[in-house]
């Protein structure tokens, strides 16, 4: 590791001012990040109960910890979970963010008056808005129900029914989701030359090939960048869905997310070690794309 | 990227030198910056942050702190924190003098070799009644007192059950109360609410129908544990019981039923205020076993408890503390304040005799288990979540309650 030495061709005392101005951002890493993350893996290699915990005798098991949030039967059900939640809010929320983008990208009378107001729910604390989702799909007095009853429609029980509460936290996610696309893309379409458009136009274009041809292809290292960081935030979504279903009924709305926080704390007795476990899987997988956002950025500013 | 690499080591490498710098000075900082030199200033926490300074609980504190010839430190945790709180405090040394908190913990908290014991502490218990001392009570040893208890009963609103037909006197056991729903439900108005949250609360809730069935937390698919969990899903299934109960919180659950449709409501003692408040005229009834008479309900209230202290000298102040915050004129004003019941019957028959209302809370406290009793302790948690699992994978009608109890039960063994 340290064979490498600087190469002395700078002045010193150049050099330790340097390290100087390094050191608050160094010491805000290590005690807030690198140190945590630390506590987190030691956690998960060992095997805590209440009293090796306070007596702090756990003693080290390896991957046991792993073993058993691999075997245990929730595993299956909130991986897949974790995945589906991630992909289709991702998709769903790339997808209208993009439209309503490119909506607002007209210009019209009152068009930046009503783009703020779409971003109500970004600025939502998140426990407003999946408290008040959850008042609107409650089963008996909710306001969906209710509204779908008018129409003849049968209610749904959308957080109970262990079909539907997955769909419902997906849908309040997409809801709050949404804004932050919007808001991206729409900048992103500013970047684009008027004078394409106009060029377009004279060359016949009609509006759908004109989206597919010059705004899409255009848009793509805007949307990289959307869709990466969307990614990483769907990823650890943890308050919409313990606010709304906790997780379940019967696991059927965990993700590892929940799940973690359901081992760690959910319980009389907390199981740390699983809970860890469970914990930085989910930071491994957000490490892994967040490597593929550095490198997709890298090629982007090469390009 | 055409950095020199060399710069990048060394920040690497200096990066690591300081997390190591930072890991040893937390591990060795802890200790000794326990609860300040100053030995005449004892510690309290306890899990009522509803009660400021100016409160009579905390003025109680006080006026037992200057009793005892110290001064009290007091601090107030939100209930669910209070126990990972402790259990840090208790990994730098740094336990308060004096720690109240929620009875299922209690054995937590002695296992993790948090408390001291009656052994230890001298504490006097031998008024406490011993269905709720025996929560605190693990292998034989008494870890704390009681410092009130509630429990759940059935409220049911008299407007709503006359307008059904249904007398109320005529509710003593399972197939009556279904019955009176099943009239309830033709009248128009809606049946029963409960909280079946997928939480320690919904277990709680969902105890007393257990119990009363007859079946122990030992043997969850025993056929009177599956009955209990049949009552309730058959209840949901014929709209006895709403669809929400799934999501209810006690605190919605109550909601639903102040809003005055609901014929009866499953809720703690902790509510009286609130249903003096609701504006109809209420009841409330001890819930019945299967076959009649009163089922037992879980305990609900907290432990004053004596965590370990490094200097054991703290015990004695400690424990005249204790004993004035329990003595029986203090316990009749703290249970007051907090709408509990009062852990002895001495001050039991005071609350009954100011005010008649607590008569069925009283009996339904008496008749009430704790959820770590039977020396189940740290065994109980487990066997909860399981519980509360297989109610919502019943009532969401993912499986049948039989199949649910008995992939629960092997989840706990």
């Amino acid at each position: 590791m340290a064979t490498v030495a600087p190469p002395p061709r700078r002045r010193t005392s150049q050099q330790w001012a340097a390290w100087a101005f390094l050191t608050p951002v160094t010491l805000y890493l290590v005690l807030f990040y690198a140190y945590p993350l630390y506590r987190n893996l030691d956690l998960s290699l060992r095997d805590y109960t209440v009293r090796s915990f306070v007596q702090g005798d756990a003693p080290f098991t390896g991957l046991a910890n792993y073993a058993t949030v691999l075997d245990d039967p929730t595993f299956g059900p909130a991986l897949t979970h974790t995945v589906v939640f991630t992909a289709v809010c991702l998709a769903l929320q790339y997808a209208i963010g993009l439209a309503l983008a490119v909506f607002f990208h007209q210009n019209f009378r009152l068009s930046a008056t009503l783009r703020a107001l779409f971003l109500v729910p970004w600025l939502l604390p998140l426990i407003v808005s999946a408290s008040t989702w959850s008042w609107l799909l409650n089963s008996d007095s909710g306001l969906v129900n209710a509204v779908l009853g008018a129409v003849g429609i049968d209610p749904v029980n959308w957080l109970t029914s262990p079909s539907w509460s997955l769909t419902s936290v997906i849908i309040a996610n997409i809801w709050i989701g949404v804004p932050f696309n919007l808001v991206v893309l729409h900048s992103g379409l500013q970047s684009i030359p008027a004078s394409l458009y106009e060029a377009a136009a004279l060359d016949g274009a009609n509006a759908w090939q004109r989206f597919w041809r010059i705004t899409f292809p255009l848009l793509r290292p805007v949307s990289a960048v959307t869709l990466l960081l969307g990614l990483v935030y769907t990823l650890k979504v943890f308050d919409v869905i313990w606010i709304m279903t906790k997780g379940g009924p019967a696991d059927s709305s965990t993700t590892f997310a929940t799940w973690s926080y359901q081992l760690g704390f959910g319980n009389l007795v907390p199981a740390f070690g699983p809970g860890a476990a469970v914990g930085n899987l989910l930071v491994a997988a957000a490490v892994v794309f967040g490597l593929v956002y550095l490198r997709v950025q890298r090629k982007q500013a090469r390009t | 990227m055409n950095r020199p690499t060399g710069r990048r080591l060394t920040a690497a490498a200096l990066t690591v030198a300081a997390l190591a710098t930072a890991a040893t000075a937390c591990s060795s900082g802890g200790s000794s910056s326990a609860k300040g030199d100053d030995s005449g200033t004892y510690t309290v926490w306890d899990p009522y942050p509803q009660f400021d300074r100016t409160s009579a609980w905390a003025k109680l504190l006080d006026g037992c702190g200057t009793k005892a010839g110290v001064k009290i430190k007091r601090t107030a945790f939100d209930t669910s924190d209070l126990t990972n709180k402790a259990l840090l405090a208790a990994q730098q040394d740094n336990s308060p003098d004096v720690l109240v908190v929620d009875n299922p913990v209690v054995s937590t908290l002695a296992e993790a070799g948090v408390l001291t014991t009656t052994d230890d502490n001298k504490l006097d218990t031998s008024k406490v009644d011993p269905n709720l001392l025996a929560a605190g009570q693990v292998g034989g040893k008494t870890y704390g007192t009681p410092i009130g208890a509630n429990t759940l009963a059935l409220y049911y609103n008299k407007e709503v059950l006359k307008e059904a037909g249904v007398d109320v006197a005529s509710v003593k056991d399972w197939p009556s109360l279904t019955a009176a729903l099943e009239k309830v439900k033709k009248a128009g108005k809606k049946g029963i609410t409960f909280s079946a949250i997928g939480t320690e609360e919904g277990s709680f809730q969902f105890l007393p129908w257990f119990w009363g069935s007859g079946a122990k937390l030992t043997e969850l698919d025993s056929a009177q544990g599956v009955s209990a969990l049949s009552l309730w899903s058959d209840w949901t299934e014929k709209g006895y019981a709403p669809n929400s109960v799934l999501n209810n919180t006690q605190t919605t659950s109550w909601q639903e039923f102040a809003s005055g449709d609901y014929a009866f409501a499953e809720n703690g003692t902790w509510q009286l205020a609130n249903a003096q408040k609701a504006g109809f005229d209420y009841g409330v009834l001890p819930i019945p076993g299967a076959e009649g008479g009163t089922a037992a309900a879980p305990t609900g209230g907290e432990f004053v408890t004596v965590p370990v202290q490094g200097d054991t000298g703290r015990y004695t102040t400690a424990q005249r503390l204790v004993s004035c915050l329990t003595s029986t004129q203090n316990l009749y004003d703290t249970d007051t304040t907090l709408s509990y019941v009062a852990p002895t019957g001495e001050v039991q028959d005071k609350q009954v005799a100011a005010n008649a209302e607590l008569k069925p809370w009283v009996d339904a406290v008496k008749a009430a288990k704790g959820r770590t009793s039977d020396d189940l302790g740290t065994k109980y948690p487990k066997i909860s979540e399981q519980l509360w699992k297989a109610v919502q994978t019943a009532l969401s009608g993912s499986k049948s309650p039989k199949d649910a109890l008995s992939s629960a039960q092997d989840a706990v063994r």
